[in-house]
């Protein structure tokens, strides 16, 4: 009984360190100046304001950051994973010679680390004449080795007889993939689609070195030039960007979040 | 020899239509290698261009000095490599690199597996929790150094109202030399560790229960069943959390990027930091290629010995 009480507080301890800091977030933005700015700190916002949204939206072109960062991440989602698919079922349903070959180059681009390719990408982004471009920002990062081998992976689970018997009934391969082997795999879809989401919503180096004028920056850039530009003296403001870049992948998660659970744990338990 | 061997006399006609078959078989096969490249190739050309060209553009980078703006680079042999690795500063950010690196590694499977047994455990709210902290993972790093930059503000940040009453004096975190490190270890530790405990936590609920059992029965307490079955039991997980980690700190950017700018002086100056700094900041094309090559030889190194020791356990299982 004692056991399961000491138990119950070090959960309770649990949960206040990883809500700490949001609640933390989450207060200060709606709190005035002098609240914010007192000693002891307020743990309860005495006059709710928001005030500091709209300083933070005025500091900021935060409504292009958003436009950008929502076309980057729709856009580059989309080609990722359709590229991701096409390779995957290419290499599950279709002869080639040296498939095999292929195959482990596809899977060898995961053995490069990002952080390496930054300069030289940088370089062929340039001479392509396409730094501060949208093509610059998400065409570099659509090529796809985990989920082309996540989804290939699962293809091969599916029964043959169906996509046998797709290919009796005369459907080409294209139909084949859109009417019989995607609807069958829908959750490993909405998994590798949501974890490539959430990579390209965060995504910070790449469009820190890519883009060069206001008008082209992503929100994670945006927050940096806030918190720059505004230092400690707004924390208020600086909470509301913050806040107004992670609520949308908050309710991602919230949402999502057993296909987010359930793609990491594969990746882990497979390996 | 049996009458099926035999070669079998056909009709002429029957001929005609067994070529006409080939010729079919040949044109579907064809076509299918046709959809095969067709359907494979964005992907091929995007990887090419962007993964393995990058390293064969810094190898050839490397052994040249170019400020970016030149209209070529000049060939300067090993020059950069031989003033790299003699060089103090590139060993203190060496240094620097491994003590994060170790620090956070060690940190995210002690915490990790801690909370995982704690997750395990049949009490109530246990499932919110997790979520809760497995939630920072997937937030924006640049959010979440911003969050605790305000966290860790010296005057009216969180941490001072929980340092003050433990008689202490809260240090002025990223503008210290001996604090901006170990506030950064916080940080990464606070987003990755509920990564670590889902992983230890799928692999805890995999373990075969019938080895913990007989253990219980035969009298093994708690803690000797931990040392002597779960552990060993769980070694394949831990070493796949200790390899994405080393990986995915050695690379880790957003967070320093926006806490410390690799300072105070050169205190946060990690590998990949010092490689943007030469290449975007310095504009020295030569040296930031040089540590990219350095990095990626190490990567390499650690990823061939993941390969290496997972195909020994799948092979003498």
């Amino acid at each position: 009984m004692k056991a399961r009480a000491i138990q119950y507080v070090v959960l309770v301890g649990v949960a206040a360190v990883f809500l700490g800091p949001l609640y933390w977030l989450i207060s200060t933005t709606v709190k005035q100046p002098t609240e914010i700015y007192q000693w002891p700190p307020s743990w309860w916002p005495d006059h709710f304001t928001w005030e500091n949204f709209k300083l933070a939206w005025e500091a900021a072109p935060f409504d292009r950051f958003f436009l950008n960062s929502t076309i980057t991440t729709v856009l580059g989602t989309l080609l990722k994973v359709t590229n991701a698919v096409l390779t995957a079922y290419a290499f599950a349903y279709l002869r080639f010679p040296f498939k095999k070959v292929l195959f482990f180059g596809v899977l060898g681009a995961m053995m490069v680390p990002g952080h390496v390719t930054l300069l030289p990408n940088y370089l062929t982004v340039a001479t392509l004449g396409w730094i501060n471009t949208y093509a610059g920002l998400i065409i570099p990062g659509i090529g796809s080795a985990f989920a082309t081998f996540l989804m290939r992976q699962h293809f091969l689970t599916l029964p043959t007889e169906v996509t046998d018997a797709a290919a009796v009934d005369g459907a080409g391969h294209l139909r084949t993939l859109w009417r019989v082997v995607l609807p069958m795999s829908r959750p490993m879809l909405v998994t590798v689609v949501v974890i490539t989401a959430v990579e390209e919503w965060n995504n910070f180096v790449w469009p820190l070195i890519v883009t060069n004028s206001a008008s082209m920056r992503t929100l994670p850039i945006g927050l940096l030039i806030l918190k720059t530009e505004e230092g400690v003296a707004s924390w208020g403001t600086i909470m509301a960007g913050t806040l107004m870049m992670l609520a949308p992948m908050l309710v991602i998660f919230l949402i999502a979040q057993r296909y987010i659970v359930g793609g990491l744990t594969q990746g882990a338990l497979k390996g | 020899m049996t009458a099926l061997d035999l070669p079998v006399r056909t009709h002429p006609d029957e001929r005609v239509l067994a070529g006409d078959a080939d010729n079919h078989r040949r044109r579907r096969r064809r076509r299918e290698y046709g959809l095969f490249a067709l359907l494979v190739a964005p992907n091929l050309i995007v990887i090419a261009v962007f993964a393995y060209w990058p390293i064969i553009y810094n190898a050839f980078l490397s052994l040249t000095d170019w400020n970016m703006i030149a209209a070529r680079p000049t060939f300067v042999g090993l020059a950069n490599y031989t003033r790299t690795l003699s060089d103090p500063a590139f060993h203190k950010t060496l240094w620097i690199t491994i003590v994060f690196t170790g620090l956070i590694v060690v940190g995210s499977l002690v915490i990790g597996l801690a909370l995982a047994f704690l997750f395990n455990l049949p009490l109530k709210g246990r499932g919110a929790v997790r979520t809760m902290a497995f939630a920072p993972h997937v937030l924006s790093g640049a959010a979440v150094a911003t969050i605790w930059a305000f966290m860790f503000d010296p005057g009216y940040g969180l941490l001072r109202a929980l340092i003050e009453p433990l008689g202490a004096e809260p240090p002025d975190w990223m503008n210290s030399s001996d604090w901006a490190l170990p506030g950064l270890v916080i940080v990464y530790l606070w987003k990755n560790v509920g990564f670590a405990a889902l992983i230890y936590l799928a692999g805890l609920q995999g373990l075969p229960k019938d080895l913990d059992e007989a253990a219980a029965i035969d009298g093994a307490n708690t803690w000797t069943r931990f040392w002597a079955i779960k552990l060993p039991l769980l070694a394949p997980i831990t070493f796949f959390l200790l390899i994405t980690t080393v990986i995915g700190t050695f690379q880790a950017f957003d967070v320093i990027a926006v806490m410390t700018g690799g300072g105070p002086g050169d205190a946060t100056t990690t590998l990949s930091w010092s490689i943007y700094n030469e290449g975007f900041k310095a504009f020295n094309a030569g040296r930031a290629a040089t540590l990219s090559i350095i990095m990626f030889v190490i990567l390499l190194v650690v990823t061939t010995v993941q390969a290496r020791v997972m195909e020994r356990r799948v092979h003498y299982r």
